[in-house]
């Protein structure tokens, strides 16, 4: 019998209960199980989220209050002037905060998982840890791209055109950026095992996120310390890209564009979109990685 | 029953130890499981069941000392003894947001089950725990009955050589907890499997070919239930008579034995009880009014071999306390 790769269920007829049942064969460790865990526990985040109407209601609530709320009050006072309003502005941030807040409560299901025991049955499965962190994030990133694309549809009321080429990279902006959030979310999962103890941690390490990422309010002209600690956020990069495919297709006045839409510049150079995907992918990689190190070491 | 005995050990154990900071949870414990048997592991709330079961089912590295389950190391092939082995928990771990088909789905993606004879396997598993007229409910509606049972499916989906089930009845109605021995009875006759259990239920063990009692970290008796019951000897024969003292007398004098005098009751020492009984009858030369035999019990096999009761044993070791996975 060669255990590396099947185990041989019953073979013989004598089975005094019932038939005797064919052999199991179990795959061995490889690429192509790797992508299976991946899949499968990525399919399980989506099926799980089926029956959390709460959460994908409540995920909504936030951005609309948002947009319109914060929008119109704001926007009685700041008028970039030309085809934008204030909202067009906050358009691509409230998008990017909405898929920040789905993805790292996404993460940090780990935590419910670990509570409700089902984490065990992946914790003794002979698959590569990293893995189910893999499938885990995907899941998350997946759902909270989805979400937001429902939010898409409000484009038109903000003046944003509906524009398929502005659509798409949105759609993939977000989904690199929930990815690195998730991941954000995994590493906190990983790390601390009481739901008590991690949602004040993730707030603590969210809301700075959300209002140093330049996705409520311009970043330009900002005091000195603030301007470093906007560069230090990764979050600033994930919403500048898209902020900046939104005002690239708007037809304003350049000045109007340099103060709603000035870029991300490191000491006078202005980091270039890919760079900037670049950036937060690189940040998701590296949380991944720490959470995955972190996780190989449990039992 | 099926042969056993043939081949190499389902499980060895050699000299295990794990300790916890300062607290010794397993203390040198050796044992051979042979193939094809269903061996019960049997000791009061934190004698090191749960801890040898998860060293074994490499959850838990040992301080010291070897293991191999299916024929191979604990430590060092993990992968391997992971693929071999079907795992039920006493705390339940299926996902109660999935249907019980998708989580057993979700256990063959994780193994790497072949996914050419799933459906029917699935089928297999699902009809043999008796859950397949629910297999699209979500778990959340099942009983803690149902849930187990669904475990110990998934347990044995991916048609693992050794099944481990921690504390299988645990928190489960008596009438589950004798469906859930009927269930494993069933699988013994369908599967070429060995099963390794843990209890501190002293009935249940009685459903195992042999047992080990554990207590303390060590292993302090390990044979056939039967034979262990043998070991501490002899059945318990009470009787009441119309004159105690001249029966004392007269089983010390004619029959040679050392009766003992509790409460208006005479209880006698023997080997073969119901054999001793009519002889008595005979020749104890005193009417009889009452007369009672008793077997040993596992509970006295325990009380022999660890001198308290298991409820005892349970009291002092306060509730059941096991290391969190994972913490270090």
């Amino acid at each position: 019998m060669t255990a590396t790769s099947t185990t041989t269920a019953p073979t013989s007829g004598t089975s005094p209960g019932g038939p005797a049942f064919a052999p199991v064969r179990l795959a061995s460790r490889g690429l192509r199980q790797d992508l299976r865990t991946i899949s499968v526990v990525w399919r399980r985040e989506l099926l799980q989220f089926r029956h959390a109407p709460a959460r994908a209601l409540s995920s909504f609530i936030q951005p609309l209050l948002f947009l319109f709320v914060l929008g119109a009050g704001l926007g009685s006072v700041i008028r970039p002037g030309g085809a934008a309003k204030f909202s067009t502005f906050l358009f691509p941030g409230v998008l990017a905060t909405s898929v920040m807040f789905t993805a790292v409560f996404s993460g940090i299901s780990m935590i419910w998982d670990r509570q409700l025991g089902f984490l065990r049955e992946m914790l003794v499965a002979p698959v590569r840890r990293g893995a189910i962190l893999i499938g885990k994030c995907l899941g998350g990133a997946t759902i909270a791209t989805g979400q937001s694309v429902v939010l898409l549809a409000l484009c038109g009321l903000v003046g944003v055109p509906y524009d398929p080429a502005v659509l798409v990279a949105l759609v993939l902006l977000m989904f690199v950026g929930s990815f690195a959030i998730t991941s954000c979310g995994v590493l906190i999962g990983v790390r601390l095992k009481q739901m008590q103890a991690a949602m004040p941690i993730t707030q603590l390490v969210i809301t700075p996120m959300m209002f140093l990422s330049g996705s409520l309010f311009p970043l330009s002209g900002l005091p000195g310390w603030l301007h470093v600690a906007t560069r230090l956020n990764p979050l600033t990069y994930a919403v500048d890209p898209m902020r900046t495919v939104v005002f690239a297709h708007l037809n304003i006045p350049p000045a109007t564009r340099a103060v709603f839409d000035p870029g991300v510049t490191w000491a006078g150079w202005r980091v270039p979109a890919m760079v900037e995907v670049g950036v937060v992918l690189a940040v998701g990689v590296i949380l991944l990685s720490v959470a995955t190190a972190l996780f190989n070491r449990e039992g | 029953m099926r042969q056993e005995g043939s081949g190499p050990p389902a499980v060895t154990v050699r000299g295990l130890v794990k300790r916890y900071g300062d607290v010794t949870a397993v203390d040198g414990v050796d044992l051979d499981v042979r193939p094809g048997e269903t061996f019960g592991f049997l000791g009061p709330n934190g004698a090191g069941k749960s801890t040898t079961i998860n060293i074994l089912c490499t959850l838990v590295r040992p301080t010291a000392g070897t293991a191999t389950v299916a024929g191979y190391d604990v430590r060092t092939e993990r992968d391997k003894v992971r693929r071999a082995i079907g795992l039920v928990f006493q705390e339940t771990t299926v996902d109660n947001y999935l249907t019980a088909e998708q989580n057993l789905r979700f256990h063959a993606d994780l193994y790497g089950v072949d996914r050419a004879g799933l459906a029917e396997r699935l089928d297999q598993v699902l009809e043999m725990v008796g859950l397949a007229g629910r297999r699209r409910d979500l778990v959340e509606k099942f009983s803690g009955g149902m849930k187990r049972r669904l475990e110990i499916a998934r347990g044995l989906l991916h048609a693992p050589q050794v099944l481990f089930l921690d504390e299988p009845t645990i928190g489960l109605d008596p009438v589950s907890r004798a469906g859930m021995w009927d269930y494993l009875a069933e699988l013994r006759q369908r599967e070429d499997i060995t099963v390794f259990l843990t209890t501190h239920y002293l009935d249940e063990a009685e459903h195992c070919d042999r047992i080990a009692i554990i207590n303390a970290g060590r292993i302090v008796a390990l044979d056939t239930p039967a034979a262990l019951k043998a070991s501490i000897g002899a059945d318990r024969v009470t009787i009441g008579t119309a004159d105690d003292q001249a029966a004392m007398a007269s089983l010390r004098d004619r029959f040679g034995l050392d009766p003992a005098l509790h409460g208006g009751a005479i209880t006698i020492s023997v080997t073969g009880g119901e054999q001793f009984v009519p002889r008595l009858f005979a020749e104890l030369g005193v009417p009889i009014r009452s007369v009672s035999v008793a077997r040993p019990t596992l509970d006295d096999v325990f009380v022999a071999y660890t001198g308290q009761t298991i409820t005892e044993a349970d009291r002092f070791a306060g509730p059941a306390r096991m290391p969190m996975v994972g913490r270090r």
